[in-house]
């Protein structure tokens, strides 16, 4: 039964992210963006990371892919931004490298699950939240503050980048941050 | 196939996909999903090593992960914006000033 | 099995319940819309149909229903199509996490009937989904709804419609940094990210308003923001965008987008209740009353709320799109961070010295106020000493 939905969660991640390469229009390329987003959401549900999943859902698809969305209308690139993908060698190339690195990866994802590896953790009854805040609070505060510091300079150098020369910013560029 | 083994598929699964249509794709938009793309399939598989070991501490890396993730986004997508304007194009393969 | 069985029947009886409830509240809701932009502008508003106007929603739902639906030929088609459903359904599931009364205790007539084939000894929570993540997942649907509002406005192949969906993905991105914020700090207070749990903390009258008049504030402007709705409805101002978002749509998949809106509206206000106004509880009251008069109680406040968003739309004229920037980043946000920060140090204060909740509260709410006060005198007089210098200039 569970198996069953890991099977099925999976499978839409995977046509999700196949959409993404084969459409050509962009704004459909985001949209199946979602969908993987949605499907790896599942993913993190069924294993019990509901925190996750929530923030997978607010972050990505409520913040990045809308942001996506919103370059792309700002852009409005119309025709012009339909591009069809690389021809030639380079398509070649890339089915090369990637079935390459499936093989790789798989191979590895082969052995290390037949071995069968550590036994999965019981579903404890713990509050999951607290016990995520409390690892996240001792164990990795540096890195948080670390993190907050790469936020602040993102934010600094998107305003740094976007800035038109001579008149500074004006409000409609203003909210591509 | 334990479940388990599911998820490291699908995360390898989503990361060649990644690859792929980074190498492949001319939109620099896209090639910007691609690259979420293969950060979610390391999310994948941090979350599901986490519930094998029975620790949380591999979640905890899926918010950094996603936190870098923001970053990241709202610089590229301000940095191809920013091409646009220059270039009027948002093709990579006509960004290749560095080159020369 | 069987029991699962069961769960899964009375989860979904109680969703289908919940869908048809908001589903009816629409209608009366865009009467009500009607009669009170009527009232407030000293006129009468639809009084013909039925007594005081009652059945003009039925009439025009009628209508809506036997209009024809054009689709424009410049279109695109799937996603032209799609784009109402998106925008409706994150707007139906968000209520799925609402305890709209309490728990049915389990020697009343209904909760006798579900307990005797059911599991819940201690009563039936009237909530469909009791998740550990709760508000969370409230904020993860209602930060979808920007979809259907950004696919109408690109699929349209209009550029009206493709402003009307950028601004409100922009607006929709600024503005939930602070309704997240500013439920952090009720999150702190309570320590859980549960609904219902929120709730039973406020019984007793200690209402979440109380200790967090700023918060509150706060998530009712940023709320508003993204439901899209006036003063903040610039995606679909008739007087710069013709319809906005919505221009090309008709008949019915109009008729969805409007029903998109208020169902927006009401699970809005139902969250404003659950994490400020007290839920279904009322002085301790609830604890004696029967389950379905809490229901009645929580129904009453939220329609206390839908009015309050009336009296918004008809009092307040529309933001320009730089000050509605302006107020996210440059106001609500900064507000919100200090709130959390203030509210953090209340409830350290409270739990190293000692000192009661309420008070340590209480003072960082004061002082917020005050800091924000400060601020906008400080401003006043630098604006008021440069515009009396440039004078002297000129």
């Amino acid at each position: 039964m569970e198996t069953l939905l890991y099977l099925v969660f999976g499978l839409v991640a995977l046509v999700g992210g196949v959409l993404v390469i084969v459409n050509r229009n962009p704004v459909y390329s985001a949209l199946s963006l979602v969908l993987t987003m949605f499907a790896v959401s599942a993913l993190y549900i069924l294993q019990q990371a509901y925190f996750v999943a929530a923030v997978q859902i607010v972050v990505y698809a409520g913040a990045i892919v809308v942001l996506f969305l919103f370059v792309i209308m700002l852009l409005n690139l119309g025709d012009q931004g339909n591009l069809p993908a690389a021809s030639g060698t380079r398509r070649f190339v890339g089915a090369l490298l990637g079935v390459t690195f499936a093989g790789i990866v798989g191979a590895v994802v082969w052995e290390y699950a037949s071995t069968a590896g550590p036994a999965a953790a019981a579903a404890g009854d713990i509050d999951h939240t607290k016990s995520l805040a409390r690892v996240l609070f001792q164990n990795y505060l540096l890195p948080f503050e670390v993190v907050s510091i790469v936020l602040l300079a993102a934010l600094v150098g998107v305003l740094a980048l976007i800035r038109t020369h001579g008149r500074g910013l004006d409000s409609s560029e203003a909210d591509n941050v | 196939m334990s479940d388990f083994a599911i998820c490291l598929a699908v995360s390898a699964a989503l990361f060649t996909l990644g690859v792929v249509g980074v190498l492949v794709k001319r939109n620099a938009i896209v090639v910007f999903m691609c690259i979420e793309l293969m950060l979610n399939a390391a999310n994948l598989a941090f979350v599901t090593f986490s519930r094998q070991h029975g620790t949380v501490d591999g979640q905890i890396f899926v918010f950094f992960v996603m936190a870098i993730a923001a970053a990241e986004v709202a610089i590229g997508l301000s940095i191809i914006v920013t091409v646009f304007r220059n270039r009027a194009s948002i093709n990579v393969d006509d960004v290749t000033m560095l080159r020369r | 099995m069987s029991t699962l069985l069961i769960q899964i029947v009375v989860a979904l009886a109680k969703a289908l319940f919940i869908i048809l409830l908001v589903l009816t509240a629409v209608p009366i809701l865009v009467w009500a819309e009607r009669r009170v932009s009527a009232w407030m502008q000293d006129r009468h508003g639809p009084n013909r149909v039925g007594p005081a106007g009652l059945l003009q929603p039925i009439a025009d739902g009628i209508k809506f229903l036997t209009k024809e639906v054009l689709i424009p030929a410049h279109v695109d088609r799937k996603l032209y199509l799609a784009a109402p459903v998106i925008l409706l359904v994150p707007s139906l599931m968000t209520g799925a996490i609402i305890p709209w009364s309490k728990p049915i205790p389990a020697d009343s007539a209904l909760g006798g009937l579900l307990s005797a084939v059911n599991w819940a000894p201690d009563g039936i929570p009237f909530q469909v989904a009791q998740i550990n993540v709760g508000v969370l997942y409230f904020f993860a649907m209602a930060s979808l709804a920007v979809y259907g509002i950004i696919l109408a406005g690109w699929a349209s192949n209009n550029k009206y419609t493709l402003l009307g969906g950028l601004r409100a993905s922009a607006q929709v991105i600024s503005y939930e940094l602070s309704l997240g914020l500013a439920i952090l700090s009720v999150l702190l207070i309570v320590g859980t990210l549960q609904l219902n749990t929120i709730v039973e903390w406020q019984a007793g009258g200690m209402w979440m308003v109380f200790a967090q008049p700023v918060t509150w504030v706060i998530f009712t402007i940023a709320a508003l923001a993204e439901t899209n709705r006036a003063p903040f409805d610039l995606a679909e101002c008739e007087q710069e965008l013709v319809g906005g978002y919505h221009t090309e749509y008709s008949g019915m998949t109009f008729a969805t987008f409007f029903l998109a809106e208020y169902a927006n509206m009401t699970m809005s206000a139902a969250l404003n209740v659950c994490l400020f106004w007290g839920g279904y509880t009322f002085f301790g009251l609830e604890q004696i009353l029967p389950w379905w008069i809490t229901f009645g109680i929580f129904l009453a406040k939220v329609a206390a709320f839908l009015f309050l968003f009336l009296l918004i739309r008809w009092t307040f004229p529309r933001f320009r799109y730089d000050q509605l920037m302006r107020l996210g980043w440059k106001m609500l946000l900064p507000l919100a961070l200090g709130n959390v920060v203030l509210t953090a140090l209340g409830l350290a204060a409270h739990e190293m010295w000692g000192v009661p909740l309420w008070p340590a509260l209480i003072v960082g709410q004061v002082a917020l106020i005050g800091g924000v006060a400060l601020v906008s005198v400080m401003r006043t007089k630098a604006e008021s000493a440069g515009s009396a210098e440039s004078q002297a200039r000129a």
